[in-house]
């Protein structure tokens, strides 16, 4: 009886690695067909929700895998994004040198600020990340060098090696390659001892902690590796917009990833790209209806915590199965 | 120097009070439901907006700031029955995005109402001048300012802890389900003490009005340091609200005044002028970090 269990997960991963591939084939050929179309406009549109799909899940790891409900992602994601504008400005352009150095920069800003954060819990580590994000905020806005209210602009994307960034398609798929290789990496660490342990923890803390585990050391290494991966991130959307702006740092950008991860669904691993893609194109589709947009997405906003609770994906999932059983 | 001290002390003193009209809702919101309300701010928002447009309506700057302060209390009570009451129950995350997307709707509402562009509120004419203290001069609105929040704040404490209603409220703050129990109407009360919180919201907003700019946003900003402040305070205690209300209105005035000049007695001055208002912008979130290091439930917990 065993094996058969067994046997079943296999094929169920298998299933779910055969979809996982299929999903990526099918965004991979999105550029060519919407060209195809004479659509050009929604490719770089397309690259833009990948990025916030990747923002969006490195903040899902944290609250959904780690349950930390954290309200200051904004500030690594902003971060990596003045990372890479500012070595812009000192010439180095190259992306091989400059993406990783605006991750690591974010890890580091999220070592600290986690180090400190995670010693509240609940509404007060809320309200902390809150405010670590806020002191970056106004740190990045005070300083005039860095281009203060308006942002510090790019001259150009970054150049990667042989392809060039600055045709939509291209930089696409490199956004689409962040992505893809970000979800495979969680989804290990998910399956790995860590996550195991990060999981365990996120039920029942004390008793990880009787257990003997170093619950402060798992739960910071959470922390770090969304707040690494918010920096990439970074670093992509200032490539996509050729601005690290100001409005990338404020708290309601980290209320927009929240949005997200809530929206998609929180702790599942396509939560962050299923919130990111929702929202996006909602936004989109409804500003071509009318110019008040905004209070129709707040609308529709308050129908999913009324009616999809557990999230857009789960609902979705709920619907098909149903009508599947029937 | 002295007297500058002392203005941007009165600033600070002033900014505080109007800080704590509105962590005085948001501190009951939070410690009574346990409920993060992130459409606080926006009720400070219609509540400035309301004093602008009846201002203008009427031409009187107090009639303009009663009917916000009734106006945005209705306006509380009725999103209060209407959508935050469904989210008591539901964890932090779903509270999140459901008064984030009042936010959204509130923003807009007002923009369809009355425009993209700031709205003018201008202050009692009577109060435009300056008036003599202590042998400098200081804004008569200013002053007023400072005088109704501090008769505000000392009818809310009187309220709070002398009378039955306040003593309700203290109970539901510190165990709600003990207080349900010993007979009290939780859920009623609570609705009244949102209107009453979205009411001092208002006035805040119609105060404020006058010496800042009344615009679309302008509650996004303000509610965070109302958050600051509950935190430091400690959340659901109203003693806690003014403290940390006072002690951010005055370490951020005076952060911004005096640091900047400060900095350029032991700095380089290019480097004091670029650092400077860095760190006063700051200054009352490191505060905050600081208090929450040492003190990781504020400085007056509410619960015991």
């Amino acid at each position: 009886m065993a094996a058969s269990e067994k046997s079943a997960l296999y094929r169920q991963s298998a299933r779910r690695r055969a979809l996982a591939v299929v999903a990526l084939l099918v965004l991979a050929a999105l550029p060519p067909l919407l060209q195809a179309l004479g659509q050009d406009f929604y490719v770089s549109f397309a690259a833009r929700i990948l990025i916030f799909a990747l923002a969006a899940t490195s903040l899902n790891f944290i609250v959904g895998f780690g349950g930390m409900v954290a309200f200051g992602h904004a500030a690594f994601f902003g971060a990596g994004a003045y990372a890479v504008a500012i070595l812009a400005e000192r010439g180095v352009v190259s992306a091989f040198v400059a993406w990783p150095a605006a991750a690591a920069l974010a890890g580091l800003l999220s070592l600290a600020v986690g180090a400190v954060s995670l010693r509240t819990r609940g509404v007060y580590f809320i309200m902390i990340t809150l405010a670590f994000a806020q002191m970056i905020y106004y740190l990045f806005v005070s300083l005039q060098a860095w281009g203060g209210d308006d942002g510090l602009p790019l001259m150009a994307r970054s150049s990667f090696g042989p392809l060039d960034l600055g045709d939509d398609a291209a930089f696409y798929w490199v956004a689409l390659a962040c992505l893809a290789g970000a979800l495979f990496l969680l989804d290990r660490v998910a399956h790995a001892r860590f996550g195991r342990v990060l999981q365990a923890i996120r039920e029942n803390e004390s008793r990880m902690e009787a257990l003997g585990y170093p619950v402060a050391a798992y739960k910071l290494a959470c922390f770090v590796i969304g707040g690494t991966l918010a920096g990439l991130a970074g670093a992509l959307i200032a490539n996509h917009g050729l601005l690290a702006s100001p409005n990338l740092l404020h708290w309601t950008q980290s209320g927009t990833l929240l949005v997200m991860v809530i929206v998609g669904g929180v702790g599942a691993l396509y939560g962050g790209f299923a919130g990111a893609l929702t929202l996006l194109l909602l936004e989109e589709i409804l500003a071509g209806f009318t110019v008040h947009w905004h209070m129709a997405l707040g609308l529709l906003l308050l129908v999913v915590v009324f009616r999809a609770p557990r999230g857009v994906a789960a609902w979705l999932h709920g619907l098909f199965s149903r009508r599947g059983a029937k | 120097m002295t007297q500058l001290i002392l203005e941007q002390a009165m600033n600070g003193l002033q900014f505080g009070l109007m800080l704590f009209l509105l962590a005085a809702g948001l501190t009951l919101v939070f410690g009574i439901m346990d409920m993060i309300n992130l459409a606080h701010g926006s009720l400070y928002m219609v509540g400035a907006y309301l004093a602008a447009a009846a201002a203008a309506a009427s031409g009187s700057f107090v009639v303009g700031a009663l009917a916000a302060v009734a106006g945005t209390a209705l306006v509380g009570a009725l999103l209060e029955v209407a959508v935050l009451r469904r989210l008591y129950a539901r964890d932090h995350l779903a509270q999140v995005l459901a008064t984030f997307a009042l936010i959204l709707v509130a923003n807009e509402a007002v923009r369809m109402l009355w425009g993209d562009q700031p709205m003018q509120l201008n202050a009692p004419e009577a109060l435009a001048g300056p008036v003599e203290i202590g042998g400098f001069a200081y804004p008569a609105y200013r002053l007023l300012i400072i005088a109704v929040g501090a008769v505000v704040a000392l009818a809310l404490y009187v309220v709070v802890t002398k009378t039955r209603v306040g003593m309700w409220v203290r109970a539901g703050a510190s165990n709600r389900e003990m207080t349900e129990a010993l007979g009290v109407n939780v859920k009623r009360l609570f609705t009244l003490v949102f209107a009453f919180g979205a009411g001092l919201c208002a006035l805040a907003g119609a105060m404020l009005g006058p010496l800042l700019a009344v615009q679309v946003g302008m509650g996004e900003s303000i509610l965070i340091l109302a958050f600051v402040v509950i935190v430091i305070g400690g959340i659901g205690s109203i003693r806690g609200a003014l403290v940390g209300s006072l002690l951010v209105g005055v370490v951020d005035t005076l952060g911004r005044a005096l640091l900047p000049w400060l900095l350029r007695e032991f700095l380089p001055a290019e480097v004091a002028s670029n650092l400077g208002p860095a760190l006063a912008a700051i200054l009352i979130y490191l505060l905050m970090a600081a208090i929450l290091f040492w003190k990781p439930a504020g400085l007056f917990p509410a619960r015991g």
